[in-house]
């Protein structure tokens, strides 16, 4: 009977919606009251079954809800005859809870859009040799699976054999397919574009990397704020309260009809769900944009952020220094340039390696007497040539004449912060190549956005020498930089900026900087989604895409401004219904359900524009 | 002691998790500081001992409530 009344609680609702239009359609037509007051009646009775059952239920385990408010409340109207309050009430109770749960499922939809994404089978091989659907929770690890073109990767793995195309963007946010052949490792919710691949399970279910993800952000949209938790706390008191006040109010007034109307009034729906609606839609926002927020309190501190601390130059440059600008100087470029790769491609320098890179496919001669001098560079003989590769001092050591334009090619380049890489043949310098780390595209532009959203200080610590980090607070326009940093040195350093009271987040990838990341008021780990940076991180960029900062900052600034936005709703919405109750006589039961279910819906329709929330340039 | 996690019909109001933590709170052989009702992902989890009380029984005093078990998983 119980169950049957909540399956059919939507039917109720119909029902007694329809018998109250009726109800009044009749009293205006006819006029006929006894089929209003009948109808309204019934629909009183049926509309309170579902309520009261959820009245009772929540008193059994000792919980004051809104349904023993709302029951005690039609009871009363129904005791002094006032049926037209009860059936309306009721109705509009249930209406009301009708749409809520339609709209908030809206405002969890990108959430769910993320647990969807989990693989539910897999093909597993069974003991007779033949590969078998299953459901997931049946594979084990150390099973052997099969993933065929088009399917989920259902767990992390490693390739045992067979080869494949694999859309990793679930776990990196990026969308290039990756190769995968034996000894690779996969991972779950990953989909295979192409090709087929026998796998061995090493983690599975809520122990993969896509499994943590879920559960990070499944617990992150229930974690409470301390401003939450009162709220919580409030709520528990606060309904036995207007119990306590209505039932006051008519032992002094004797007035049934304000004793009840006080309890609908005193409903707390819109300030208790008000803040949790602003936080699930936009973490959700966050996860469908590769931003994984863990929970209200972040969000709180990040949209409060002055400075943000990068860990390296690696976050902002392309990590791998590559040739910038070059020169050739005189004839036969095409001989020295056979030169200088044959000598390079024998040294393991890194500037080496820019320098092959740019030069690509050609024809390596054999090298003879090579000679490495230290801080200088590689002399070496090629086909009867003698060849020097290196830098100034080498060339003034070789006694290589440098020409005027030379020369001041040499400043210019310097001055624009490359390392130089000079090549003389036979004491005629050929070949000027300037070297650098380059800035990654778009980071420029982030930064001035990041200004924009009111960061005050961005500072860089990197291990790197203070000449190289210098040259890239140069081209980027940091606050300060600090070179030849060691992880504790980094700790120390953000110790410092939280004792001068600002809130600080540090951005890194969680490898080394772990203490960094926790001690930060915000950790934001930019690590394609690596297991370490999930865990100590407060924020994690899922593809370690810079350009997600701005994002992930504006959507924070503009979620803490959505739940001022809903307290002062939800307060402002009680504090107008009871001046209105003591101070007019329009105020009745019917017309603070409405306002008060009214109420709700306007805070989770204003979370909701959160979901779509993008940043403007 | 097993953990269950159970996927229940679409949650609307906060004070539905209170029921449900009071009721669970009150059943003989569940781990009272396990019980974890998440409001958004409209999940249940918590620890239970399973020689005292099986997950139908758990399962059926949720649904007197007025709320839908929709999957319920034990490990």
């Amino acid at each position: 009977m119980q169950r049957y009344i909540y399956k059919n609680k939507n039917l109720i609702t119909l029902i007694s919606g329809i018998l109250i239009g009726l109800a009044f359609i009749s009293k205006f037509t006819t006029g006929n009251m006894n089929i209003f007051q009948w109808a309204l009646i019934v629909a009183s009775i049926l509309g309170a079954l579902p309520i009261a059952l959820q009245a009772y239920q929540s008193l059994r385990v000792k919980v004051v809800s809104i349904d023993v408010l709302v029951t005690i409340a039609v009871l009363g109207a129904f005791l002094i005859q006032n049926y037209e309050e009860s059936a309306i009430v009721t109705f509009l109770f249930l209406f009301g809870a009708y749409l809520e749960q339609r709209t908030l499922n809206q405002t969890r939809s990108a959430i769910k859009e993320l647990v969807e994404m989990a693989p539910e089978s897999a093909l597993k091989l069974m003991e007779n040799g033949e590969f078998e659907e299953v459901d997931i929770d049946d594979v084990d690890v150390g099973d052997i699976l099969l993933v065929k073109t088009g399917a989920k990767v259902p767990v992390d793995g490693t390739v045992l054999s067979g080869e494949g195309y694999i859309n990793e963007a679930s776990i990196t946010g990026e969308s290039v397919p990756v190769e995968k052949t034996e000894g690779s490792k996969v991972y779950a919710g990953t989909i295979l574009d192409n090709g087929t691949l026998r796998i061995v399970a090493d983690r599975v279910g809520e122990d993969t990397t896509f499994g943590k993800i879920i559960e990070l952000v499944e617990e992150a949209q229930d974690s409470k704020s301390e401003a939450e938790r009162f709220i919580d706390r409030f709520a528990k008191y606060y309904t036995p309260a207007v119990l306590v006040i209505g039932f006051v109010t008519w032992l002094i007034s004797r007035d049934i009809e304000l004793a009840i109307t006080i309890l609908v009034l005193g409903c707390p729906g819109a300030l208790v769900i008000g803040v949790p609606v602003s936080n699930v839609a936009g973490i959700g926002n966050g996860a469908r944009n590769g931003v994984l927020l863990k929970g209200s309190e972040v969000i709180n501190d990040f949209s409060k952020l002055d400075t943000i601390v990068f860990d390296k130059t690696g976050t902002l440059t392309m990590g791998n220094p590559s040739v910038a600008e070059k020169e050739y100087y005189g004839d036969n470029i095409d001989e020295a340039l056979k030169y200088l790769a044959s000598v390079e491609s024998e040294s393991d320098h890194p500037l080496a390696k820019a320098v092959l890179e740019e030069i690509g496919d050609i024809e390596l001669l054999p090298v003879e007497n090579t000679e490495v001098i230290k801080g200088g560079g590689i002399v070496a003989n090629v086909k009867g040539h003698r060849i020097a590769v290196g830098n100034v001092h080498l060339m003034e050591r070789e006694n290589v004449e440098l020409s005027e334009k030379a020369k001041k090619d040499i400043e210019g380049f310097e001055k624009n912060g490359n390392s130089l890489v000079l090549t003389a043949v036979d004491g005629e310098l050929k070949i000027l190549m300037g070297v650098r780390d380059q800035i990654r595209p778009g980071v420029k532009e982030d930064l001035e956005r990041l200004r924009r959203l009111g960061v005050k200080n961005l500072v860089m610590l990197s291990g790197d020498n203070q000449g190289t980090v210098d040259l890239v607070s140069r081209e980027l326009g940091l606050t300060e930089v600090h070179g030849n940093m060691l992880p504790e040195d980094k700790s120390e350093y953000i110790k410092k900026l939280k004792e001068k009271g600002q809130i600080v987040a540090f951005v890194g990838d969680g490898v080394n900087d772990s203490p960094s990341l926790a001690l930060a008021d915000i950790g934001i780990a930019m690590g394609g989604g690596t297991d370490v940076a999930i865990e100590t991180s407060d924020v994690v960029l899922m593809n370690s895409d810079f350009s997600r900062l701005p994002h992930a900052l504006g959507l924070v600034k503009a979620t803490a401004r959505n739940m001022k936005q809903n307290i002062f709703i939800a307060v402002g919405t009680v504090a107008v219904l009871l001046y209105s109750l003591l101070f007019s006589n329009w105020m009745n039961m019917s017309i603070g359900m409405l306002v008060h279910e009214g109420s709700i819906l306007a805070v989770i329709l204003n979370g909701m524009r959160l979901l779509s929330y993008r940043l403007r340039n | 002691m097993k953990s269950a996690t159970i996927q229940l019909d679409t949650l609307t109001c906060p004070s539905c998790s209170q029921k449900i933590e009071g009721a669970l709170k009150n059943l003989d052989g569940i781990d009272k500081d396990s019980i974890k009702v998440l409001f958004n992902s409209s999940k249940v989890k918590f620890n239970f001992d399973e020689s005292k009380l099986s997950i139908d029984e758990i399962e059926s005093e949720i649904n007197m409530l007025g709320f839908d078990v929709l999957k319920s998983k034990v490990k």
